[in-house]
């Protein structure tokens, strides 16, 4: 049986470079060529990719240029230190994170105190997707379709006493499902905090998805806050308790390091961080940066909460 | 050996023109980290040699030194060009605000200015031209790791692990000199010199 090797004058340069690499190159090519003209007549934010994906739910307080983060940055770009410091870990880390069966209790200064399965916890309330805007305390910025219900329905049917003056959260602490907590990176478990009339603002939800699905482990399974008008790190994550107080509570980040996280956190380009300016942010997917706004954009709507208050002392 | 640094620069460009994902979500932030952690590995690199060379007379990692060293500088410089041009966007104000107010970038910026004389007399002719002056500027450059690991620790949020690593490697690095220096000066054996000749 005759085998017929391909002599070498056979071999033509495409035979060796698959077609999908040596287009790619030459696409490379052309992209470095035309990064000297994209440098000089970057008027607009240079966004990496061309259209963000469908969003469902009603935008607020959006600006015009506004458009959501892709699911994959949502969902790989994550501060979440229960699951490892850096932003890729989560995603990891939390993989085989069971969030249910998932219990949450509601106490303290309330009528109504008790512990509920997550289902029955949620199923009062409608639940809604809104597009908010979210800016990180690292000068870093998103824009992210939630899926939640209002925090100000499950207090309502708790129903608050007159004395409650705040809203104490906590995050689940289980070491053997969270690696994080093996360390002592942060006070365990995480605890955040909101004043009464905060968090009975319509703007702030607990959420229980994004882009229309469940909450991936790593934003946050089952059960997060958000609160588009503060820094990112207020949104605490799968929340186990709710408790009213009438003193202002501790918060993760506060005992960390009060010098650079106040109770408040509320965005504000005006006051530094004191190791980083707050005046402007990245856009997730763009090159250049934004201007910071006045509550992230929410002023009109939360601004007179805080009339009257030294901003640069309540931070 | 030098190819991370045009890595980097190359996979920024290809995560915004192209819509790679090489540095992932924040490549602007990630790239910024990456050539400050190899200007530390560099220093690593290049402070271990003498220990190295001495404990196991591998006289030919000798050669390596200045190159690693010349690695640790350009890392450093590229690095603070980055945070310069690429992430603050040569926004003045901040600019001139980060370099006097904010102790971490001072810092770090101290440690790049340490290295620069060091890197300018480099060359075989400077160091023929200096002589004994060459082996007292180039102690300078023990003053680098502590600046470049206060500079790492003061600017992270709360993860102080790697710092806490490197920390311990220079430690152990110094630690070596010192433990050398008092053995070669308590006994009257001759002292071991640094020597001047680098080639």
């Amino acid at each position: 049986m005759l085998i017929r090797l391909a002599a070498p004058k056979d071999v033509r340069p495409s035979d060796i470079t698959p077609e999908s690499m040596y287009l790619s190159r030459r696409e490379w090519l052309a992209a470095a060529g035309l990064t000297v003209g994209a440098i000089a007549g970057a008027a607009a934010l240079w966004p990496r990719r061309a259209s963000a994906q469908q969003a469902p739910g009603k935008p607020y307080g959006l600006q015009p240029d506004d458009r959501p983060t892709p699911w994959e940055d949502v969902t790989s770009y994550n501060n979440f230190y229960e699951f490892g410091t850096d932003k890729s870990d989560p995603a990891q880390e939390a993989r085989d994170f069971k969030p249910l069966p998932w219990t949450v209790q509601v106490e303290g200064l309330v009528k109504k105190p008790g512990a509920y399965a997550l289902e029955d916890f949620l199923k009062p309330s409608k639940l809604e997707d809104r597009i908010y805007r979210h800016r990180c305390v690292e000068a870093w910025s998103m824009v992210v379709p939630w899926r939640g219900i209002m925090l100000a329905d499950v207090l309502k049917r708790a129903e608050p006493t007159a004395g409650a003056k705040y809203v104490a959260f906590t995050t689940l602490y289980d070491p053997a499902r969270m690696p994080g907590q093996r360390y002592p990176v942060l006070r365990w478990p995480y605890t955040e905090g909101l004043r009464l009339d905060e968090a009975m603002h319509p703007l702030t939800l607990l959420v229980t998805g994004v882009y229309g699905r469940d909450l991936p482990n790593q934003n946050g399974a089952p059960l997060r806050l958000v609160v588009p008008w503060k820094y990112g790190f207020k949104g605490i994550k799968s929340i186990v308790r709710i408790r009213l107080t009438d003193a202002q509570p501790a918060t993760a980040w506060n005992v960390s390091a009060p010098n650079e996280y106040g109770f408040y956190s509320n965005v504000n380009p005006t006051v530094d961080h004191p190791r980083w300016s707050q005046a402007k942010e990245r856009r997730i997917g763009e090159f250049l940066r934004r201007p910071t706004l006045m509550f992230n954009g929410y002023a009109d709507q939360v601004a007179s909460m805080y009339s009257g208050m030294d901003l640069r002392r309540n931070y | 050996m030098l190819v991370p640094g045009p890595l980097v620069v190359a996979a920024l460009m290809s995560d915004f023109l192209q819509g790679t994902r090489w540095l992932g979500s924040n490549p602007v932030k990630e790239g910024e980290l990456i050539l400050g952690e190899w200007t530390i590995r560099y220093l690593v690199a290049a402070l271990a040699i003498t220990p190295l060379r001495r404990t196991f007379g591998w006289n030919w990692l000798q050669r390596d030194r200045r190159t690693f060293g010349l690695a640790a500088f350009f890392y450093g410089l590229t690095h603070f060009l980055w945070y310069a041009l690429i992430d603050i966007q040569l926004d003045g104000a901040e600019l001139a605000k980060d370099l006097t107010k904010r102790t971490y970038i001072v810092v770090g910026f101290t440690a790049l200015l340490v290295m620069l004389p060091l890197a300018l007399t480099s060359t075989r002719a400077a160091i023929a031209h200096l002589k004994r002056r060459w082996v007292t500027l180039h102690r300078a450059v023990y003053a680098v790791p502590a600046l470049g690991i206060a500079h790492w620790w003061m600017s992270v949020k709360a993860d102080i692990g790697e710092p806490i690593v490197y920390s311990f490697v220079f430690a152990v690095l110094l630690g070596w000199r010192v433990w050398h220096a008092r053995r070669d000066t308590s006994g009257n054996a001759t002292a071991i010199q640094p020597r001047a000749s680098t080639s």
